[in-house]
């Protein structure tokens, strides 16, 4: 038997339940890994004594029906847990510990998982790097001084590293997907309705949704399985009836019609994007898809439109961390300046960046010039998806214009910095599925994702056209601990 | 000032001018839960008691609409004769207030869920129609308390997400006297429907009132000052009659009037600036993101249509059809739900004409006395229509009811056991009447002698002395008949 934090989930849960490991050894193995994995600066809050102790409450009292039997799992510090810190990567929200749990962890406890800990994150989920969090940056565990994307990057760099089996990320305009791509590793966002929002802190409400990530399709399905419920209590949750994405797994996608859009072959894409793209085309036909060339002619405006409808609901959804109720409090003289030095102290400049981009778009005298319009497009985008769903049943395209950057390499460019969300934030303007699959390794030896949408609702599709190709790709990270002594 | 016809003018070196009033009337929606929470919305329970994580807007909290509330507004919207919308939207309404946990209110801006309606006011020189521009659903905010620690601010979020109806009125409103009526016939509608309880001691309706003036005659609209949040009647017709002679002044005097908010010092009767148009709050609304569009269906309305109860206006008709009361006797037993449920009860069993009487004369009398609801009145409906009809059928007299009424009231007493007990019964019977007549008679042969002389007065006087003789308790229709006969 391999190294057990270098199984897949589906490989532990097996082992686990023909009683060839137990969930003590397995979270044993996740934390020593984690206690040397320091370097990475992947977790925000450890939970490790308490992960210990639940797993030996598991093994004395086994219950191998569930789906995550006695599996521990460390997630996003976005999803608030009941009785453990929850921060959002933020100062702000430094002390905050809920009394409550999101929906989707809620889910995945119940199947089971045994929670590890809370991993690194953006602030508030706005950046593509990790570099945005307060508590630091995070390495990606492909090469020194990396990053490992973002707004889930604590969250791709202890999946790549090994320090938790799967995990979950949440995405609002590829903070799953780019993170995927950028650590060679598996994400998927739903469509939006699919998971939960209830309990996961707030980034832009029309826009956020959490997802799956793995170190295959296969654990990524049956995640998914397990986060995927309708749910009252958010009034976006929509109730359609969900697949057993696990079981139904299949890599038979002969003669489904893959779209491959004219408009995603952006200025200036390196030519390893290009050519990964190419390959990508090559294994869906070998997998006896058809390719068919479409158009999405709006998707020139959709970065625009997302800095736009994105900042907006976050200034707003925001605007509740005012000192007064819970969180980080700064002392002031009355009410506006207590106000003023909590906000001040509190967010990070990204953060603060987005409010302000997102109060202006929303003030009196430019709504309409901005969001009104921006919401008007965000129209014309779906209307494209629709038009072309018409005619293929799913669409490839690359997942990220470039391979992982250097730490620090785009935090003074902002707009730089929110290109590498031009292939991903369509899909969520439209509230389409879209997975993100390693598709080969530039020269560097980084990772480079594939990018598949779906069809809403239609995460069945995407998951087995991914596991078709996953078997063609045959991906191997190159991955050497660089980070443990 | 001129109140000739009820108008409401005032009058500056020859110019006349009228007092043009809208009202946003901000009505606490009758409901167990609060618009987007489950916490209940019981008022005067201990400060943050009522407070679920939802209306504290803890991270990650969504609200969920509360359909019962939803049902209410539809309700009070037919009630208003008012066009249903049956697509609306929730926006947010951003500011900054340490009561305002969300940092946004949720409201309804471009698309409320009613539109166009009317209220019917009964003035005294006749009906006057007056225009609902529209009516949404919104969350109501918590509450600042400065007074009580000298270095903090207080807050109870025990109100935080309660729901409210903003109704607003056109600018179809001329006097004081009109918003009184305006203010007590949207509460009545509302208590008929029981979507609001219209309790303006608990807040539950408060209004913003919108004032300008201009020149009578003139069709143009004067610039408007908005008095916010003022808790009652009273304080509203004040408010208004200080800031229409205001801007009065100031336009006499060449100034210009600055579209401002202003607030009502009820202490110094006076309204003073709280912030002008410049300095007005931008609230960026737009669409909650939590929330998807409100959209009702024409089976949900017919249902709620359907469980709507006769309102004042049909009922005032009716009483006047079917019971031939004046129009001035229906509005009166109309104007509240509790008051016309009484009636009708009291009528079931007995005299309309008595009943209408007695309830809008001694009942009113003794319920005003006691600052009472007629809901908590002293005297049932049921031992009000058995006096009654101890009344119509000759048992006892109207001036002994009197006497016996006061008695009910010491614990509703039946009627018919305090006649009984107290033998209070009227003499109906000819006989035993001819001899107290007769012995009247034999006492006073002096002043039969001047009766039969042509003093035509003194019957009265042996009138009185029969009824003496009877403690009262004689039938006078029979005691005037018999006399006549013997004298």
């Amino acid at each position: 038997m391999s190294d057990i934090t270098s199984q897949t989930l589906s490989e532990i849960i097996k082992n686990i339940k023909e009683k060839k490991i137990s969930s003590q050894e397995v979270t044993k193995a996740f934390v020593d890994r984690s206690e040397k994995s320091k370097l990475l600066n992947a977790f925000i809050t450890e939970d490790f004594s308490t992960a210990l102790e639940k797993s030996k409450i598991f093994d004395d009292k086994p219950n191998f029906d569930l789906k995550l039997p006695g599996v521990p799992m460390a997630i996003k510090d976005l999803f608030c847990t009941n009785g453990i810190k929850t921060t959002a990567g933020s100062k702000i929200l430094n002390n905050f510990i809920p009394t409550y749990e999101s929906t989707v962890s809620q889910n995945i406890w119940n199947e089971g998982a045994i929670l590890l800990g809370k991993l690194n994150c953006d602030e508030f989920a706005m950046g593509s790097s990790n570099e945005t969090s307060f508590f630091g940056n995070v390495q990606n565990p492909i090469n020194q001084n990396l990053v490992p994307g973002g707004s889930s990057g604590g969250s791709s760099s202890a999946l790549a590293g090994n320090l938790t089996p799967v995990t979950i990320g949440t995405d609002t305009g590829g903070s799953i997907r780019q993170p995927a791509s950028f650590t060679g590793t598996v994400g998927l966002k739903p469509t939006y309705g699919s998971c939960s929002r209830y309990g996961i802190v707030a980034f832009a409400s029309s826009l956020d949704q959490a997802g799956p990530m793995s170190k295959d399709v296969r654990d990524c399905s049956l995640l998914l399985e397990v986060i995927s419920t309708y749910d009252r209590k958010d009034s976006t949750s929509i109730d359609f009836k969900r697949n057993n994405y696990s079981s139904e797994l299949t890599n038979n996608i002969k003669g489904k019609k893959i779209g491959i859009p004219n408009e995603y072959r952006i200025d200036g894409m390196p030519k390893e994007i290009e050519e990964l793209w190419s390959k990508g085309i090559e294994y869906v036909k070998d997998c006896g898809a058809e390719i068919i060339d479409i158009s999405l002619p709006h998707t020139n405006y959709a970065l625009a439109t997302y800095y736009i409808v994105a900042p907006a609901e976050a200034s707003s959804n925001l605007a509740r961390y005012d000192g007064v109720k819970y969180g980080f409090r700064s002392i002031g003289k009355n009410l506006i300046d207590m106000y003023e030095k909590t906000r001040s102290e509190g967010f990070g400049d990204e953060v603060k960046r987005r409010i302000m981009i997102g109060t202006y778009v929303l003030s009196s005298g430019y709504y309409d010039a901005y969001y009104l319009k921006a919401q008007k497009v965000r129209k014309l985008i779906k209307n494209d998806f629709d038009e072309a769903y018409k005619k293929v049943d799913a669409i490839l395209t690359p997942s990220t214009p470039s391979s992982a950057f250097k730490i620090g390499e785009k935090t003074n460019d902002p707009v730089s910095m929110y290109l590498n969300d031009i292939f991903t934030v369509p899909v969520n303007l439209a509230g389409l599925p879209a997975i993100s699959i390693p598709g080969g390794l530039d020269a560097k030896g980084y990772p480079l994702g594939l990018q598949i949408i779906g069809k809403a609702f239609d995460e069945q599709n995407i998951l087995n056209i991914a596991f078709a190709m996953e078997e063609k790709i045959n991906f191997k990270n190159k991955i050497t601990d660089w980070w443990i002594k | 000032m001129n109140k000739e016809n009820s108008e409401y003018l005032i009058l500056r070196n020859k110019n006349t001018y009228e007092v043009i009033i809208g009202l946003e009337v901000h009505a606490q929606v009758t409901s167990n839960s609060k618009l987007f929470s489950s916490s209940s919305t019981k008022f005067g329970a201990e400060p943050n008691t009522q407070v679920s994580l939802v209306d504290a807007a803890f991270p990650g909290m969504l609200p969920v609409i509360n359909e019962f509330c939803v049902k209410q507004a539809i309700k009070t919207g037919i009630g208003l004769k008012a066009h249903i919308n049956k697509r609306s939207v929730f926006d947010r309404k951003n500011y900054f207030y340490a009561d305002l946990p969300q940092g946004y209110q949720i409201s309804q801006f471009k698309y409320p869920i009613v539109g166009e309606g009317i209220v019917i006011l009964d003035m005294p020189n006749g009906q006057k129609e007056v225009g609902i521009e529209r009516l949404h659903l919104e969350q109501d905010a918590g509450k600042s308390i400065h007074d009580i620690d000298p270095q903090n601010t207080l807050v109870d979020l025990n109100r935080s997400g309660v729901a409210l109806m903003e109704i607003v009125s056109k600018p179809d409103l001329r006097s004081p006297d009109e918003v009184n009526v305006y203010i007590k016939k949207l509460r009545s509608i509302m208590r008929y429907l029981g979507t609001c309880d219209g309790n303006m001691q608990e807040g539950s309706l408060r209004a913003d009132v919108n004032v300008s003036v201009r020149i009578k005659g003139s069709d143009k609209l004067g610039t408007r000052c908005e008095i916010k949040n003022v808790n009652s009647i009273k304080f509203m017709q004040m408010a208004i009659h200080y800031e229409a002679n205001r801007q009065v002044d100031l336009i006499e005097d060449g100034k210009n009037i600055n579209q401002e908010t202003r607030l009502f010092d009820t202490k110094k009767n006076e309204t003073r600036s709280m912030r002008s148009k410049e300095d007005a709050h931008d609230y960026r609304y737009f669409p909650d993101p939590d929330l998807l569009p409100l959209e009702v269906t024409d089976d949900f309305i017919k249902k709620i249509k359907s469980d709507i109860p006769e309102l004042p206006d049909e009922k005032k008709k009716r009483f006047i059809e079917k019971f031939k009361l004046s129009p001035y006797e229906a509005t009166i037993l109309v104007s509240d739900i509790e008051t016309s449920k009484y009636f009708e009860d009291v009528i079931k069993e007995s005299d309309v004409k008595l009943a209408t009487n007695w309830i809008t004369g001694e009942l009113f009398a003794v319920l005003n006395d006691q600052n009472l609801e007629i809901s908590k009145s002293p005297v049932s409906s049921k031992n009000l229509s058995k006096l009654i009809n101890l009344i119509k059928d000759g048992t006892i007299s109207g001036k002994i009811a009197k006497t016996v009424f006061e008695i009910m009231m010491d614990g509703d007493i039946d009627p018919q056991k305090i006649v009984e007990k107290k033998g209070l019964k009227q003499e109906s019977d000819p006989k035993a009447i001819e001899a107290l007549i007769k012995k009247v008679i034999s006492d006073n042969p002096e002043k039969v002698k001047e009766y039969k002389s042509g003093k035509d007065k003194l019957f009265g006087f042996f009138v009185g002395q029969v009824m003496k003789a009877s403690d009262g308790k004689a039938n006078p229709q029979l005691v005037n008949d018999i006399l006549k006969k013997k004298l």
